[in-house]
């Protein structure tokens, strides 16, 4: 009993370590790629392989970074798309999940608006944008309507089709004890439907960026958005790629803290 | 129809679609007495479910009546104004009801405890001590220990057995079990037979269980309804003799009088089919 139990145990303290050993190689190469493709562009760069005028270089982004966070105008610019994104995904997200609450309430409703949801859903939304600029002024409103608009169509649509599959038979049970419809609504249909939701939270972090950036371009006040076309109309592409990667970096942060909370409540089915 | 438990005078149902009108339980008139223990038996399509999901009271009939300890359950003019008058949404009637899925569908984002408190949030009657009677009913059913589990941790038997706990912490006057033991392995459903029959035999349930089995129906009755399909008739009553009622289902299935009743409801089941 006691040498095979040893055996067993020492197999797998091996699979473990070779799992181990695994992930230090990807890891490795993971990073060992970043430095490369820095050290490549830095390269190219210096020894004019691309044009540096409009490739700039890692240096001289990492220098006009120390600058600008000198001059404490790049927090500024940083701070609001960060407010704005935040605030289009949460009431993008909320919005819609509330719009096919009310769908699923009031099944009318949503045979009545389903031909208007399918159109509003095909649009692209960005085009929307100069009529939100002059509806709601060139200001953060538009360009966190724009994050908002982007994303609460299309999580309206998931959210409801998740109600509707929710398996009748949870229903049934909730009904043999004669559960009114709100009963219903919380016991069965918003848990069973909790997976799909936060599938959607993930796809609305990746749009509320998108409206966000482009609501910066339209407006052109501040924000990274505006650094980004701003940078571009002066040829100065060392800040379009600094704002660039700092979009790139807060996303990143951003869709990790909703694989997070996924984690954290989506683990009980 | 004097003090009867349930009574179903002359009930008939029609499914419509966009192009078929299809009549699925035609003049069903029967009874069933207070403690009573009675199968619904028949091929599939012969109504048997949605007389069932009639008496759960969540399929209104097109005709007939339906009676509960007394108080009319359909057709629902009646049953609205006596749910006006009892000052409730719903009819009390309604609450007498406990309804056993062939699946146990427990609520996976619940625990056990949760799952079976179910019935008694719903219906507003969770109290310290309706809890406490829920979960001394779960224990007893051999489940003691598990509720804190979620629900994929117990096996298909055990995951019934919560179920059966669920439906019967509401205390409900008639049990309707839509063939509960059809989904699980043969021992499993051996066992789970012989365990609710005994939990109803003790409690003094009445009860109506679907099945198309007929060993299942002669094992766990008192009597059986036969049904035949398209549309869904009453055919025959057989009445499980005294020997055979006392026994626990798994004697019964030991007993010599049960193959010849085998035999007899058989025949009667293919005569049916010859005759479609």
């Amino acid at each position: 009993m006691n040498p095979v139990n040893n055996r067993i145990n020492a197999l797998h303290d091996a699979y473990l370590a070779a799992l181990r050993k695994e992930r230090r190689v990807i890891r490795l190469w993971q990073a060992a790629l970043l430095v490369a493709f820095f050290a490549v562009w830095e390269a190219a760069s210096r020894f004019h392989w691309v044009d540096p005028l409009l490739f700039s270089s890692p240096s001289a982004i990492f220098k006009l970074f120390l600058e600008k966070i000198g001059d404490h105008s790049l927090l500024t610019h940083t701070w609001a798309t960060l407010f704005e994104t935040m605030l289009g995904f949460v009431i993008g997200t909320a919005g819609g999940a509330l719009i096919g609450a009310l769908l699923w309430w009031f099944p009318r409703l949503a045979k009545t608006l389903d031909p208007y949801l399918v159109v509003f859903n095909a649009m692209p939304k960005v085009a929307l944008g100069p009529m939100l600029i002059v509806a709601l002024g060139p200001g953060f409103t538009s360009i966190i309507a724009m994050g908002v608009v982007i994303s609460i169509i299309i999580t309206t649509i998931v959210v409801y089709a998740s109600f509707q599959e929710v398996d009748p038979n949870y229903m049934k049970v909730l009904r043999t004890f004669g559960a009114t419809r709100y009963q219903c609504f919380k016991e069965a249909v918003l848990p069973a439907s909790f997976p799909a939701i936060i599938s959607t939270l993930k796809v609305n972090v990746g749009l509320a960026w998108v409206g966000v950036i482009t609501g910066e371009f339209l407006v052109s006040k501040q924000g990274l958005g505006y650094l980004i076309i701003y940078g571009f109309q002066v040829f100065n592409f060392t800040l379009v790629l600094m704002s660039l990667l700092i979009v790139a970096l807060l996303s990143t942060v951003m869709y990790q803290l909703v694989a997070l909370i996924e984690k954290k409540w989506g683990s009980r089915r | 129809m004097n003090r009867m438990f349930l009574a179903i005078d002359r009930l008939s149902h029609t499914y419509f679609t966009k192009t078929t009108a299809v009549t699925a339980l035609d003049q069903v008139s029967l009874s069933v007495e207070k403690g009573e223990f009675v199968s619904f038996l028949g091929p599939s399509g012969c109504g048997k479910t949605t007389l069932l999901s009639i008496i759960a009271g969540l399929i209104e009939p097109t005709e007939g009546s339906v009676c509960i300890d007394g108080e009319l359950l359909w057709p629902r003019e009646a049953n609205a104004a006596m749910a006006r008058r009892a000052g409730g949404a719903d009819s009390p009637i309604r609450r007498a009801v406990g309804y056993m899925l062939q699946q146990d569908y427990l609520f996976p984002w619940k625990t056990i405890e949760e799952n079976i408190l179910l019935g008694l949030n719903i219906t507003g009657t969770l109290t310290p001590e309706t809890k406490e009677r829920a979960l001394a009913l779960l224990t007893e059913i051999g489940l003691g220990g598990v509720e804190s589990y979620d629900p994929n941790q117990l096996s298909g038997g055990m995951r019934q057995r919560a179920a059966l706990v669920r439906t019967l912490a509401t205390d409900p006057k008639l049990l309707l079990l839509d063939e509960p033991f059809s989904a699980l392995d043969q021992q499993t459903k051996l066992k789970l037979e012989e365990l609710v029959w005994k939990t109803l035999q003790q409690y003094g349930k009445t009860a109506v269980l679907v099945t198309h089995d007929i060993e299942e129906a002669i094992a766990m009755s008192d009597r059986i309804f036969l049904f035949s399909p398209r549309p869904g008739r009453l055919v025959r009553t057989f009445l499980i003799p005294d020997e055979l009622r006392r026994c626990s289902p798994l004697s019964a299935r030991q007993h010599p009088a049960f193959s010849a009743l085998f035999q007899s409801i058989w025949k009667e089941m293919e005569s049916l089919e010859s005759g479609q």
